[in-house]
């Protein structure tokens, strides 16, 4: 599976959805996944991956991590994997 | 002041899973205690305990619902949903805005801290689940049943060890009494049965490795058990308008600190919190039938109480029953007193005293009416129910037959 295909279906076991109906342009809103819900996902994303993702809670637009929406974060984890060594 | 009595009863413990349940293995003196099973369980010295069998939290909570609800929740929430159900009220408007939760608990989410520690410590993971810390906090479970059942007045958690669940039972008691609410859920609950949690206790070489004897001259120590106890403390004008089924009458409680041993208890401390419940409750000591003993099984204990219940009944001290169910359910900590409250209400409500089972030779330092080992029909008006924790906190509630 691709890292799209991956992180899809983490957020889709999250949203309680089939991974066809998350969609790149979906919002996490539009997904109905609230705050809880996105650091749970993050912290399944981070195990799949073995990466650290830089997400604060407290200020997320400030992080250095874009989840506008589902292809930003896919695009975030790319880059987060690719410079993991 | 205001009347107050218990409208809805609900428990899961080694016992069963419902009220009826338990009350049906108090009855037949059955004991809940057994092998204990759960990982690394061969590393432990101690290897029995009254463990809870048969409950899974699959199909009672959906999948998010588990992610953050430790098993002392997982318990509480079961025995809330059965003393809700019983007592027939339901929270809206006015009443859910003033109603609210007191549970106690000793360790709260323990095997939430240890499966964490291991996976940190032991496999050398980096990184733990985000919900963590609101799956293990001391009052998940009654914000829990805050949430579940919508009440929206004052709710808490109440630490004093084995006196949790009499401490926050004895507070619900005097919200309602005083008007400041007319309805509370209250009881405690506690799950220590893990690796950790058993691992810590066995430290203090207190505990039994073959069974709960209380006031047997043979006991060698107490055995942990788990669950939960959950009741609907409910102002009496209120209950009657309602037309519900009234299960007792909560009618006073004491506590007292002994400010003497962090471990060791104190006849002295004890006494006052007996006589100060009657007291409290304008009772005669003659009045009282039935104590629920807090009767661990450890030789400190047991001998303690009785001492101290000679002095605060004198001769009458010959004449009432004294048991401890904790040899059949075990000793659930934080959450004992919840559960031992069910054979008080059953003393008074049926009429049947539940017994100290594996009772074995008599002690002449225990020399009291204990129920030995089969239980006892007796009509009683008045009952107490005793806990005494480590650091010497002690709570006793007095309730009578309505």
């Amino acid at each position: 599976m691709s890292i799209s295909d991956r992180v899809i279906a983490i957020i889709a076991e999250q949203a309680v959805l089939e991974p066809s109906d998350v969609k790149p342009d979906s919002t996490l809103e539009d997904l109905g996944i609230d705050s809880l819900g996105l650091v749970e996902s993050i912290f399944a994303i981070e195990e799949e991956f073995d990466i650290s993702i830089p997400f604060n809670a407290n200020e997320p637009s400030a992080s250095d991590f874009d989840i506008s929406n589902v292809a930003a974060i896919i695009a975030g984890i790319e880059k987060l994997v690719s410079e993991k060594v | 002041m205001k009347r107050v009595v218990i409208t809805g009863a609900g428990t899961i413990n080694s016992l069963g899973h419902s009220v009826p349940d338990t009350l049906e293995a108090m009855r037949e003196g059955r004991c809940g205690i057994s092998e204990l099973e759960f990982r690394d369980v061969e590393r432990l010295a101690i290897k029995i305990g009254g463990q809870v069998r048969g409950f899974e939290a699959e199909g009672r909570f959906n999948r998010q619902q588990m992610s953050l609800y430790d098993r002392f929740t997982q318990f509480t929430l079961t025995a809330a949903k059965e003393a809700i159900q019983q007592s027939g009220i339901e929270f809206h408007g006015e009443l859910a805005a003033r109603s609210g939760v007191v549970l106690g608990t000793a360790g709260g989410g323990v095997s939430t801290w240890d499966d964490n520690y291991r996976s940190v410590y032991e496999d050398g993971k980096n990184r733990v689940h985000p919900f963590v810390v609101p799956k293990l906090m001391n009052n998940a479970a009654a914000s829990h049943v805050s949430m579940e059942h919508n009440l929206k007045g004052p709710s808490f958690t109440v630490s004093t060890a084995c006196a949790s669940s009499n401490h926050a039972m004895a507070l619900a008691f005097q919200m309602v009494r005083s008007g400041a609410a007319p309805a509370m859920l209250t009881g405690g609950s506690e799950s220590m049965l893990c690796f950790g949690g058993v691992k810590a206790w066995e430290g203090l070489r207190v505990m039994s490795k073959d069974a709960c004897r209380p006031f047997s001259a043979n006991r060698n120590g107490m055995v942990q058990g788990e669950g939960a106890g959950v009741f609907v403390f409910e102002e009496y004008e209120h209950a009657k308008n309602r037309g519900s089924d009234i299960l007792c009458e909560v009618v006073g409680f004491a506590m007292s600190s002994d400010a003497a041993d962090i471990v060791m208890p104190s006849k002295q401390g004890a006494s006052r919190a007996m006589a100060g419940a009657l007291a409290d409750a304008r009772l005669n000591a003659s009045d009282v039938g039935y104590i629920n003993a807090h009767g661990t099984g450890t030789a400190a204990n047991d001998k303690t109480e009785c001492a101290a219940v000679a002095d605060v009944f004198g001769k009458h001290a010959d004449d009432l029953m004294i048991s401890s169910t904790k040899s059949m359910h075990g000793h659930l900590i934080g959450g004992t007193g919840a559960v031992e409250l069910l054979a008080c209400i059953m003393a008074l409500r049926d009429g049947i005293i539940a017994p100290t089972i594996s009772y074995e030779e008599p002690d002449p330092e225990c020399a009291l009416d204990v129920v030995p080992n089969e239980a006892r029909e007796a009509k009683i008006d008045v009952a107490l129910s005793n806990a005494f924790a480590f650091g010497g906190l002690n709570a006793v509630l007095a309730l009578k037959r309505v």
